[in-house]
């Protein structure tokens, strides 16, 4: 069994079909990339599976658990994680509070016991802390532990958010373009990152992304995507060769 | 510059970040808990006044400050407190048992009507808040056999263990009272802050859809939040009533409830000193104009008139001000002064500058 | 007949709230901020007129008067947003309300300081007058509140539905950035509104005060104009004025058919259910923020 599954979905905004009878499963460790033209509808599929939007029809299943019967904050609890592709972190808050929000979904302790900050408390604190350290050190972040993330220059804004998702501990980790406004040493270090979180984490990766490099160097499959329908899916070499891509990028060769 | 090196992660959890610190916090508290023997009778109740403030602009900066969710109706909730305690007390409810309950009877009442507002965001909420405040005082007249309606209500002194509490009679032990109900209120919401919940309040404040994604329940925080902050706010009512020993449908008025959120937004959102910060303001601000206006008549040969409106158009200025040149408030100013200080010779202008980010595009999918 | 009578007394009601409504309405299609001080700005508008025309003060004629305090309170609103609005340019919306509602406050006070405390009335030249239709005797002043207030709104649609100017200012409310890309100069359509909204002020600020009287605290019926709009629903300017008229009516004939009391409860408390079954307003559509 995949471990996540998405079979015919459908998406209408009033007339517009973002996200046309797709269908595509993530086996258990790998990286899947999904790629396409602007507009294609990739972003589209992420905030599917995070239940931002419900779908008109189709089933989305992860791990055997039937997403569309989970409210939004409930996917995490399943073990699925995300970025946004415009960085959508907890500006006025520090990158230690931003990862410990992160642990929230391993939450036991309830108002009562946190307004009089008890021992089992403490202890969950002290918990939450060492796992956030373990992804402070695998992501190199040890120098902007106590800072905001409001003066933080945008290359480590986009490692804080990847270190975020890390820290609820998921199955599986959607990436929206990791890469997207980064250097090319930075888009270098990200793709060490992608392949260790798969190697050394165990975490299935899904992301969304431009640029082909990025996607040729760590991932298994690729999907393409053009007018919110599959165009081809397999290996990025074969994906990169499909007619039907180059046409969706370069148009029709005449 | 105090420079600590962390050894320990307890260092974080605490609520001090060391010795140095907490003994300035301790010595702080100790020369509160002495003001009756330094401070005249006069002035002891101006603070009693500032701390009761403080405790309400604590219940609102949970909502608005950590939360991020704007209240213009805040005291609604001081009226429900104040009245719910002195109902209570009038039924024979002893002091120590009426006054949790009228706080924890204001929170149930305040997360249910968070309920409906949930959906609201900004300026609705805002708006709906403010409606709320303008309807209480119609309520409150409306529910004349429970309320006393426009006659008010009245009371003089509590007891506890036999101890009379009063604010005329014994403002020493009132003041007590006050101060241990603001360290108390104070702690649990320092604790709030460092536990999971609290993490959650500002998540939710800066940016709903990652919170989400990190699985916090929109909703369900923003009801507890708002549950929170109409109990503390409920509990500063019941003090004020205790304050004023009598009050009515217009004691706790629109006016109130903006000049509560305003107090806030002067002292510093996002902060608790920033709650202590603004009430001072609030609390001393009628004193400060009285003296200047004598020190200006007198040095004009004029004698003093009073200029009706002057506080609110004086506390407007100072408001706008601190919006266009200060948005950290009292607390952040404190920050940078602070900062300027530790570091000196080497504070640079930028250095609390927040980068703007222009990558933010609009774009749709 | 009591009945049409108390109708069209409130729809005069109503068309002051509707006017104040709109001031709020133009200021939020165009920039996205709220401004809390509108009241404020139709009771200077009323006190600005009341010192040029009435006798005791500048004793100006009437229509001498009225383009000067329109021009000084077009002046004011760009000023105010040129010297502070504008500095807020992408802060929160509830920095600038509050900014806004401490405006108020100084407006208040400045009022207070040149004018007094004393309600007072504009000296107008359709004071007394009255107009006879049928069995109905209505005040010269009300039939004029409420053909201004409806050629106002019809001009201000048209303005903002049909010409270019005025599509390209909504475009700039939706997207500030983009809008900046295509050439549209928001910063002076900023300005320009904010002036707009002062001129529209000062309209319902006179007629305010030629049918009744004025005196600084007049400005929180601003409180009441707001819950007018947020009732017809942000962002449309015939839905203000159509959230105002319901108040308007709705005021006198609650207090006529329920109790003295409810003329002040019965706005508030359809607000309240407004913004729970209907959070945009009656008349609105919803918008979701994209990720």
């Amino acid at each position: 069994m995949s471990l996540l599954e998405l079979e015919n979905v459908t998406l209408k905004f009033g007339g517009l079909t973002a996200v046309d009878r797709l269908s595509f499963s993530v086996e258990e460790g790998e990286v899947f990339a999904i790629v396409g033209p602007n507009g294609a509808g990739k972003s589209t599929v992420f905030n599917l599976i995070s239940r931002f939007y419900d779908p008109y029809e189709g089933s989305i299943r992860f791990d055997g658990h039937d997403l569309l019967k989970v409210k939004p904050s409930g996917v995490a609890a399943y073990g699925v994680a995300r970025t946004f592709q415009n960085i959508e972190l907890f500006e006025h808050a520090t990158v230690l509070q931003n990862l410990l929000v992160g642990r929230h979904r391993h939450r036991k302790s309830n108002l009562v016991s946190e307004l009089f900050f008890t021992p089992s408390v403490k202890r969950q604190e002290l918990e939450n802390r060492e796992k956030v350290e373990e992804i402070i050190d695998f992501l190199d972040l040890q120098a902007y532990r106590d800072k905001m993330i409001a003066g933080l220059p945008y290359g480590v804004r986009k490692v804080v958010e990847v270190a975020r998702a890390l820290a609820t501990d998921p199955k599986l980790l959607l990436l929206d373009e990791p890469a997207s406004g980064l250097s090319v040493e930075e888009t270098t270090d990200m793709r060490w990152w992608i392949d260790d979180i798969r190697r050394q984490m165990g975490i299935t990766v899904l992301m969304v992304e431009h640029d082909m490099g990025l996607v040729s160097g760590v991932s298994d499959r690729v999907l393409a995507m053009a007018d919110g329908a599959k165009l081809a899916l397999g290996t990025p070499a074969e994906v990169q060769s499909h007619p039907a891509v180059i046409e969706a990028y370069l148009g029709k060769a005449s | 510059m105090r420079i600590i090196f962390k050894t320990d992660y307890m260092q974080d959890i605490r609520p001090w970040k060391d010795g140095y610190q907490l003994s300035l916090y301790l010595i702080l508290l100790a020369v509160m808990i002495a003001a009756p023997w330094w401070l005249d009778m006069f002035y002891l109740g101006e603070l009693t006044n500032v701390l009761v403030w403080a405790i309400a602009g604590l219940g609102l900066m949970i909502l608005t400050g950590h939360t991020g969710q704007a209240s213009l109706g805040h005291a609604a909730f001081l009226a429900i407190g104040c009245y719910a305690n002195v109902i209570l007390l009038e039924a024979g409810v002893p002091f120590l048992l009426a006054f949790p309950l009228a706080g924890i009877l204001t929170g149930v009442i305040g997360a249910t009507i968070a309920i409906p507002a949930l959906r609201l965001h900004g300026i609705y909420l805002a708006i709906f808040t403010l409606a709320l405040s303008i309807l209480m005082d119609d309520i409150i007249v409306l529910a004349e056999p429970i309320t006393g309606g426009v006659a008010g209500k009245f009371i003089s002194g509590v007891d506890i263990f036999g101890l009379t509490i009063d604010r005329w009679g014994t403002p020493t032990y009132f003041y007590w009272l006050v101060l241990v109900v603001t360290v108390l209120v104070t702690l649990g919401y320092i604790n709030l802050l460092r536990a999971p919940l609290g993490r959650s309040f500002i998540a939710v404040r800066d940016s709903e859809v990652s919170a989400q994604a990190m699985g916090v329940d929109i909703a369900r925080t923003k009801t507890i939040s708002f549950g929170i902050s109409c109990a503390v706010t409920g509990w500063a009512g019941a003090l004020m009533g205790l304050y004023a020993g009598a009050f009515n449908n217009e004691t706790f008025s629109v006016v109130i409830s903006i000049q509560l959120l305003m107090m806030i937004v002067i002292g510093g959102l996002g902060s608790i000193h920033g709650a202590f910060f603004g009430a001072i303001v609030i609390g001393f601000l009628p004193q400060f104009l009285s003296i200047s206006k004598e020190y200006v008549g007198a040095l004009f040969g004029g004698d003093t008139v009073a200029i009706p409106g002057l506080e609110f158009g004086v506390f407007g200025m100072i408001l706008i001000a601190f919006i266009l040149f200060e948005p950290m408030g009292i607390y952040g100013r404190w920050l940078k002064i602070r900062t300027f200080f530790e570091l000196f010779p080497f504070y640079r202008k930028d250095m609390f500058k927040r980068q703007k980010s222009y990558l933010k595009t609009e774009r749709l999918r | 007949m009591d009945n049409i009578q108390l109708l069209i007394s409130g729809l005069a009601n109503g068309c002051v709230y509707g006017l104040i409504a709109l001031g709020f309405v133009l200021i939020y299609k165009a920039t996205e901020a709220v401004n809390f001080a509108q009241g404020d700005f139709m009771m200077l508008g009323a006190f600005v007129t009341i010192g040029l025309t009435n006798t005791e003060y500048m004793g100006l004629p009437f229509w001498l008067a009225l383009p000067i305090s329109l021009g000084l309170m077009a002046g004011l609103g760009y000023l105010l947003d040129r010297l502070i609005i504008r500095r807020m340019f992408g802060e929160s919306q509830t920095s600038v309300v509050i900014l806004t509602i401490a405006l108020g406050f100084v407006i208040r006070f400045v009022a207070g300081l040149i004018w007094g405390h004393e309600p007072q009335t504009l000296q107008n030249p359709l004071a007394g007058k009255e107009v006879r239709f049928g069995g109905l005797v209505l005040g010269m002043e009300d039939v004029a509140v409420i053909v201004v207030t409806l050629l106002l709104t019809w001009a201000l649609y048209v303005f903002f539905s049909k010409t270019k100017l005025g599509l390209a200012m909504q475009g700039a409310s939706q997207n500030q950035l983009a809008a900046y890309y295509m050439g549209i100069p928001v910063k002076r359509v900023q300005g320009f509104i904010w002036a707009l909204a002062g001129a529209v002020a000062a309209v319902a600020g006179i007629l305010f005060a030629a049918k009744g009287s004025v005196d600084p605290n007049t400005g929180l019926m601003g409180i009441k104009a707001f819950a007018a709009a947020v009732i017809g629903g942000f962002g449309s300017l015939p839905g203000a004025l159509a959230g105002g008229l319901i108040v308007g009516v709705i005021e006198p004939f609650a207090s006529r058919y329920i109790a003295a009391g409810y003329s002040q409860v019965a706005p508030y408390a359809l607000l309240l259910a407004v913004l729970i079954f209907r959070p945009h307003g009656l008349f609105s559509q919803v918008r979701v923020k994209k990720v």
